[in-house]
């Protein structure tokens, strides 16, 4: 059952991510996005981490998603133009990208060890109560890091937003 | 994974999903009779008897009217959003509690199931994300209609409710910082009981004042989560023509009507559960056995009354029906009372939520009819500005409640 499922949200995940470049126009690729956001989150979720699914929910695909349309609908950004590619790039590009992503997949699978499969239920350390306290305990430095960080990044926007107006 | 619990979970999907249908269908006509009451009017009073057909009516007009496509819209997306707004809004109810575990004798087979779909550990961050990802429905609708007014009513929709996600997000912290679950069968559980006996548990009147403020922070930002008015720019029709739905026609448009209302629905439920303790009944447990008998009992007296000094000559005939099927509901209570203990086990609880359920969505409905509408650059203002700060305060208010005061 979980191999189907897997199977199934990863090829979705993947045919998403070739859509997203594919596409040319900005909505249909940021639609790809989510959708691939959302296979992600059915992964996880067969993964038993349940929080980790619904918070990538709610923030990828739920806000930053949103923002990321909105803009491109207030900017109504229209379909972009594919500028020409030549010959040899077709002909060489596609056994290229194949040698690559084949040494890519030998690297990884060299350097992990063997390891066993993980199955849905086996992991049970994805509620909300098992990564809160490690987060608020153990890794409070990174934790608040990386809010002054947002913050950091806030402020400059802010910053870059006023410089315009003026 | 057994046979009873395949056909028992089939049971409750079928039920849970016909009288959600259902509830959907004649809460358009409630929202009508209301209104129109609240403005001096009769409201739908043609087809059957006091316009109750008026729904079946308007789902077969719905139905068979011709399903348009204009020329100039993205196809895909055109379709799809209707489509992701109505499916995003249904899974909602999956995850809502109605009722505590119930023991059922059943032909021979035992079974213990709860009043729920499915209860889940992240049950209230599920919602959420429900909510989060259900702006797509309403702002691809503007965007692919490619029609100006569609495009606006989009935009507003998704500002607006980016914007009013975080007062509701953290109004919503406030009770589960109290219960110290993400469950709703939990966060029920964790209400049941009474303070000085007579006060129900309920998260409304626990850490007194913080969580009634944290209860109006809710309602006001839900107003804005499903574009109720006050907040419903997004259709705001003196200005949008229909806003985002504008191009949408047929079934395509019943849809968005489904959503909307299927929001409505979620939203009171959501906040009966967190804050109104779910089947909790309001008195303790001697009294509260008596009050679903008292109340059918005098509504059924009350239209009796009616039908004999009738405003109208049809009231004559329609009240008395209403007095009779009060009347049967009392009995059915009180019979569960003395004589067949079990229709009480699965009716009480059902009474308690539904009625704190209709009791919201008629102030939903009340709202529409007595207050006017925002400004845009007011509606964002009062988000940013006033919620926001708000919700902010009462939930560090009541985290530091939760640290001095361990549960």
């Amino acid at each position: 059952m979980d191999i189907a499922l897997f199977i199934i949200f990863a090829v979705i995940a993947l045919l998403c991510g070739i859509n997203l470049v594919v596409q040319t126009h900005p909505i249909s690729s940021a639609l790809s996005l989510i959708g691939v956001m959302g296979a992600l989150a059915v992964l996880y979720l067969l993964l038993g981490a349940e929080f980790l699914a619904a918070a990538q929910m709610i923030v990828y695909a739920g806000a930053i998603m949103v923002l990321f349309i909105f803009v491109i609908m207030l900017l109504n950004a229209g379909a972009e133009r594919v500028t020409k590619t030549r010959q040899l790039v077709k002909i060489a590009g596609v056994p290229l990208i194949a040698v690559f992503l084949g040494i890519v997949a030998f690297v990884i699978q060299a350097q992990l060890p063997r390891s066993q499969l993980v199955w849905f239920g086996g992991f049970s350390g994805g509620g909300p109560r098992d990564i809160g306290i490690p987060l608020f305990t153990r890794y409070l430095l990174p934790f608040e890091v990386t809010s002054v960080l947002i913050l950091i990044a806030i402020i400059g926007a802010i910053v870059l937003g006023k410089k315009e107006m003026d | 994974m057994d046979l009873t619990y395949i056909i028992v979970t089939l049971v409750k999907l079928i039920i849970v999903f016909s009288v959600l249908m259902t509830t959907l269908a004649y809460l358009q006509w409630i929202e009508r009779k209301v209104i129109a009451h609240i403005q001096l009017r009769p409201g739908p009073y043609r087809v059957g008897p006091h316009g109750l057909l008026q729904p079946l009516a308007d789902v077969i007009k719905l139905i068979t009217k011709e399903g348009m496509i204009p020329s100039h819209v993205n196809k895909l997306i055109y379709i799809l959003a209707p489509f992701l707004a109505v499916t995003l809004a249904l899974v909602n109810i999956c995850v809502i509690p109605f009722g505590p575990e119930i023991h059922l004798d059943v032909l021979g087979h035992q079974i213990n199931t709860w009043l729920q779909m499915t209860d889940l550990r992240i049950g209230v961050v599920f919602v959420l994300a429900m909510s989060a990802v259900g702006v797509y429905g309403v702002a691809l609708a503007g965007w692919s209609s490619n029609n100006k007014y569609s495009l606006l009513g989009g935009l507003r929709s998704s500002a607006q409710m980016i914007s009013y996600e975080l007062p509701m997000a953290l109004a919503i912290a406030c009770p589960l910082l109290l219960a110290n679950t993400l469950s709703f069968r939990e966060i029920v559980e964790s209400q049941s009981g009474y303070f000085f006996g007579f006060i129900p548990r309920w998260m409304i009147f626990q850490a007194f004042p913080l969580q009634i403020i944290a209860f109006i922070v809710f309602i006001i930002a839900s107003f804005a989560e499903t574009n109720r008015i006050p907040f419903d720019l997004p259709e705001a029709e003196n200005e949008l023509v229909a806003g985002f739905h504008t191009e949408y026609s047929s079934m395509n448009f019943a849809s968005f009507f489904m959503a909307e209302y299927c929001n409505m629905v979620t939203v009171t439920c959501v906040s009966t559960v967190l804050f109104l303790g779910g089947w909790e009944p309001l008195f303790p447990a001697p009294w509260s056995d008596y009050a679903a008998p008292a109340i059918f009992g005098l509504a059924g007296l009350v239209s009796l009354w009616a039908g004999l000094n009738p405003a109208r000559p049809k009231d004559r005939f329609t009240f008395p029906v209403v007095a009779l099927a009060s009347f049967g509901l009392a009995a059915l209570f009180l019979a569960g009372e003395f004589v067949f203990p079990v229709i009480n086990v699965i009716a009480m609880p059902l009474f308690w939520f539904c009625g704190k359920t209709l009791a919201l969505l008629f102030v939903w409905i009340w709202v529409r009819g007595t207050l006017p509408r925002f400004r845009y650059d007011q509606l964002m203002k009062f988000a940013w500005t006033f919620m926001f700060p708000l919700g902010m305060v009462v939930m560090l208010a009541t985290a530091a409640v939760v640290a001095v005061f361990p549960r």
